[in-house]
């Protein structure tokens, strides 16, 4: 397995919507790579014949009594909101001007 | 006059009953010390609480006062004060999990764990400093300023609920609230000279704790004995339809657990020592304290064996790369639109880039950015598939070694609590702080951590460990009953009272 590159952590950033400085970027790759080099060992053991485990103590469908119960209210979902308007949450548009 | 910051909770317990302390008296003998050690303007700065609830734990200390007086029955715990982790969200409180991305955001409801404390009429002293969503093992990735640990205020106190620790420590709060999700109860327990319990997976609701890696965290109880802890975790504890993962079955009977082991000792109850997380690599005064401990633990009649757990060499980095996958996904609901923190932009992609590079710390971004990368197409069975493999080898070492003991136990942390500094810019040597922990949460079973003196070389805390199978909870407190018992009984009195007076504001 490859290292992480500069490039690599650039576009990661980007897709988990985390902005990144040139120092930024110059820092977290430099640690970056030595963890990815660090955790890639994993794959030394993980042969075809050993199953993958997800859950820590297997359970299924888990369910609950489908009933009307309450719930909050508009006005206190929407407190904590950075912005709102007209009982919705207001957010800045979606599109830039070149789209 | 008697200091009851210094008594037990079920001591205060005890005593309201009797008549001899209320409530309140309580409440403001604990705000008395917040106000005397942890704040920036006090000498000591031990920086445990990011938010003190003073009149709503004095409310609550008043009712429950009332109602004794009027002869009101009343639950073990009422009264008895207590502080929460900052990630278990309580309504009108604020709320931050220790990252400035939700500065200032009060919840609109209260946790399942936060419902329960309040039925068990618990005063709420305020809410813990912690590592940024509990990515850290020494509260330095706290978004507000590091806990300093009460036994040596230039060294961390552990993580990511080193403030819950340092709480009790420093006598701030007889209980607290922890979670962990790879030591982060456990580890800050060790370090502070105090007990802290991860029960097994699901045996603690976390519906309104805020998620870091799902398929690992856990809730769970921190004290300063045995007894306290067992008393906490079966408030705690129990099936809540709220969270999908939470078990269904009773709550395991903790404090009578505890009695057993005090009264009749561990005669018959086999004990395994796990090779691998003993010798190398850990400091000196670590393991002759473990190896006192396993001394007590054979003269309160246990038997001694050693197990092997070969596949924990590759525990750590299964656990990085389960983390940092699962934590990416849950940190995405931060994106500046419902709660938290907004860096306006012209368009809502510019904005989320803009607040979560301003509002997450450098650990976050680091486990986000490696989260990401090893959900990512090509690298996924590389990376996340092959962690998912390792869990398997794990548990299977675990089965293996329950097959031949009754509980596991190694030394908590591989060294007592190091300089605050020391390792925040080197993250590898910051995660081997939880070697010992880690293997557990992949398992999903029960461990705890208690005092086992301190090292010699520095005279600071070590912590010991002790591992059950899953839904054997009660199994620990069992043998921490017992070896905390005659371990107390060596050193003439509990570890806390080795710990420095620490200096109060006049």
């Amino acid at each position: 397995m490859s290292t992480l590159s500069r490039a690599d952590v650039a576009r990661l950033a980007a897709l988990a919507r985390i902005d990144l400085s040139d120092e930024d970027l110059d820092r977290l790759s430099g640690q970056l790579a030595a963890i990815v080099d660090a955790v890639a060992a994993v794959a030394e053991v993980a042969t075809d014949d050993v199953p993958a485990t997800s859950h820590p103590i297997p359970m299924s469908n888990v369910h609950r009594a489908d009933e009307v119960r309450a719930s909050l209210t508009q006005d206190q979902v929407l407190a904590g909101a950075p912005q709102a308007e007209e009982g919705r949450f207001r957010v800045p548009r979606i599109l830039g001007e070149e789209a | 006059m008697t200091d009851w910051t210094r008594a037990s909770a079920l001591e205060m317990a005890d005593a309201m009953r009797a008549g001899t302390v209320t409530s309140v008296e309580l409440v403001q003998a604990h705000l008395a010390r917040i106000e005397a050690v942890d704040g920036v303007d006090t000498p000591s700065h031990i920086h445990a609480f990011l938010h003190v609830d003073a009149q709503g734990a004095l409310e609550t200390a008043a009712a429950v006062d009332a109602d004794r007086a009027a002869g009101v029955e009343l639950p073990l715990l009422a009264g008895v004060p207590i502080a929460v982790k900052d990630l278990v969200v309580t309504q009108g409180i604020p709320t931050t999990a220790g990252s400035r991305i939700l500065e200032g955001w009060v919840p609109p409801y209260d946790a399942t764990l936060t419902t329960k404390l309040k039925a068990q009429r618990m005063p709420i002293l305020g809410k813990t400093n912690m590592d940024e969503f509990a990515m850290g093992s020494s509260t330095e990735y706290s978004g507000y300023g590091a806990t300093h640990n009460p036994w040596d205020l230039t060294r961390i106190p552990g993580g990511s609920g080193g403030g819950s620790a340092a709480a009790i420590s420093a006598w701030e709060a007889p209980l607290a609230i922890g979670s962990d999700t790879g030591g982060s109860i456990r580890q800050p327990a060790s370090v502070t000279g105090t007990v802290g319990v991860k029960p097994t997976y699901g045996g603690v609701s976390r519906y309104g704790a805020v998620a870091l890696a799902s398929s690992l965290d856990q809730l769970g109880p921190c004290g300063r004995t045995v007894a306290d802890t067992a008393a906490l975790h079966e408030v705690i504890g129990g099936h809540d339809p709220m969270d999908a993962t939470s078990l269904d079955e009773p709550v395991p009977a903790c404090l009578a657990a505890v009695r057993d082991g005090q009264e009749n000792g561990l005669a018959g109850v086999r004990v395994g020592v796990i090779k691998e997380l003993t010798g190398e690599g850990f400091q000196e005064g670590v393991r002759l304290r473990f190896t006192q401990s396993l001394d007590a633990l054979r003269a309160t009649g246990a038997e001694i064996v050693e197990v092997s757990c070969p596949s924990f060499e590759y525990a750590l980095a299964a656990y990085y790369l389960i983390l940092t996958s699962e934590a990416s996904s849950n940190l995405a609901k931060f994106d500046s639109v419902r709660f938290g923190m907004r860096q306006e932009r012209d368009t809502i992609e510019k904005t989320m880039l803009a607040t979560r590079a301003e509002g997450f710390g450098d650990e976050v971004k680091r486990r986000i950015i490696l989260g990401t990368y090893a959900l990512s197409a090509g690298y996924y069975d590389a990376y996340y598939g092959s962690a998912q493999k390792v869990r398997t080898l794990v548990q299977r070492d675990f089965a293996a070694a329950f097959a031949q003991a009754d509980v596991l136990v190694s030394p908590t942390t591989p060294t007592t609590p190091f300089p605050l500094g020391e390792r925040v810019d080197d993250p590898l040597a910051m995660y081997l702080n939880d070697i010992a922990t880690i293997p557990v949460n992949l398992a999903g079973i029960p461990a705890m951590s208690l005092p086992a003196g301190v090292a010699p070389e520095d005279g600071l805390p070590v912590g010991f460990q002790i591992i059950a199978p899953a839904h054997e909870d009660a199994r620990l407190y069992r043998v921490g009953g017992a070896l905390e018992k005659a371990l107390m009984q060596s050193w003439g009195g509990p570890l806390m009272s080795q710990a420095p007076e620490l200096e109060v504001a006049k």
